[in-house]
């Protein structure tokens, strides 16, 4: 348990003291938005209907991109050799790494998607609806990158690796996430989308850390 | 020496490697390597590059699976097999955090603390009053200082070094002699790669394995 802060604590302080590393995601997720509005064109209808799945793609690319920080910088200074020898349970260690990464990377996404949201004219109705999915299905992601990362840490060009690893692996979150926003606007019923994606956010928590443990294992062979 | 019983009763090993065998791609590195380090001793791992000092040591601190046979810890009384300390070529310290983060967080990875705090251990490693200072302005044999006080703050029985004389002038690696020494004289244990036998200036009884054979 003192690990888990010991962990948590550093990476939040590195985080502090790196503050650009911080904004890098952000920046991708904006220009991804920016970029699809500028080639969408005037058109505000169509770039409402877009909005959901260009804000989920933007959040996805951007966590992504966020992700080969993961464990690579602790693999090339030896930290992660460090905590793979100390008696601390490695998935103990795992759950703290990957909550500073949610905390780091994906918090900060979730909260600019109103600032998005704008950019794309998305429906103001929608807005709570969009941020609660992301609430719910980002852990999941982090989980299924931490494990691609884990992975791929020892691979030498790791991300485009861990590109092809994670997207495919994204997708079924990603439909369900947009999906339910497509139901929301259709007047269906909102909420079995939603515990589905509870439910992956439960399993992705329990099972993550023990499964994410054994591929840091087994990337070092 | 002269107690009889002290003969019939060898301390039970802290590590014990049993029958290992190891090789990357079919080419075998080791073969049939029985060894058991007790506390008190040290082991001594001689060989030039490419010889598998490192893979040998990553062996022992569970980094590499071997492919036949086996390393065995001892078990504490709470029934957790005793910890061992690693210091490889990375050093495993963070720049952008002070010496003093950099060790309370090494520290936090061990459920015990060594009987030694943080400012007697960096005033042991000459780096007296440095525990503000962030990494990334030291020297290579500074930082290197740093990740051997960390040994010190912890309470592992057993010290996994792979080469750490290297980095270090001679009075650097007189300290690593020291602390080795003050490792053994505690009941632990140390294994320590080097790539002169020479190069070992510790006072210690020590076992040496010459790899240059093996390889």
């Amino acid at each position: 348990m003192r690990a888990l802060f010991a962990l948590l604590l550093r990476d939040l302080r590195l985080a502090s003291r790196r503050r650009f590393d911080l904004l890098q995601p952000l920046f991708f997720a904006l220009l991804v938005c920016l970029l699809v509005a500028l080639a969408v064109g005037p058109e505000p209808a169509l770039l409402a209907r877009l909005a959901p799945a260009v804000n989920w793609i933007a959040l996805l690319l951007a966590l992504l991109l966020a992700l080969d920080t993961l464990f690579r910088p602790d693999a090339e200074d030896g930290s992660l050799e460090q905590m793979m020898v100390a008696p601390a349970p490695l998935p103990v260690l795992a759950v703290a790494r990957v909550t500073a990464f949610w905390a780091t990377a994906a918090l900060p996404l979730i909260l600019a998607a109103p600032l998005f949201a704008v950019m794309l004219r998305l429906p103001a109705t929608d807005l709570p609806l969009l941020m609660l999915t992301q609430l719910l299905a980002t852990p999941t992601l982090a989980w299924i990158g931490a494990i691609c990362a884990a992975l791929t840490v020892h691979a030498g060009r790791g991300g485009a690796l861990l590109a092809l690893l994670l997207l495919p692996l994204a997708v079924p979150v990603l439909i369900l996430a947009v999906g339910t926003l497509d139901a929301g606007r259709q007047g269906l019923p909102v909420l079995p989308p939603l515990l589905l994606l509870g439910a992956g956010l439960v399993a992705a928590c329990s099972a993550g850390p023990f499964v994410c443990a054994a591929a840091l294992r087994l990337g070092l062979r | 020496m002269n107690d009889p019983a002290l003969h019939a009763a060898p301390l039970p090993a802290l590590l014990a490697i049993r029958a290992l065998a190891f090789g990357y791609a079919g080419d075998p590195l080791f073969q049939g390597l029985t060894l058991a380090l007790r506390p008190g001793q040290a082991l001594v791992l001689n060989g030039g590059n490419g010889s598998g000092k490192s893979t040998l040591l990553r062996l022992l601190a569970g980094l590499l699976d071997p492919d036949e046979g086996g390393v065995e810890r001892a078990v504490e009384a709470d029934g957790e097999p005793v910890a061992l300390a690693w210091l490889g070529h990375a050093l495993g310290l963070k720049p952008a955090l002070t010496v003093a983060e950099n060790l309370a967080f090494g520290a936090c990875l061990y459920p015990r603390r060594g009987r030694m705090g943080r400012d007697p251990a960096l005033a042991a490693v000459g780096l007296d009053g440095f525990a503000a200072v962030p990494v990334r302005e030291l020297s290579a044999g500074q930082r290197k200082r740093v990740a051997l006080a960390r040994l010190l703050l912890v309470d592992a029985p057993v010290w996994l070094l792979d080469e750490p004389y290297a980095n270090l002038d001679p009075e650097g690696c007189r300290l690593v002699d020291r602390l080795v020494d003050h490792q053994l004289r505690g009941g632990g244990a140390v294994v320590l790669s080097v790539h002169r036998a020479g190069q070992a200036g510790f006072a210690g009884p020590r076992q040496v394995l010459d790899l240059q054979g093996a390889a």
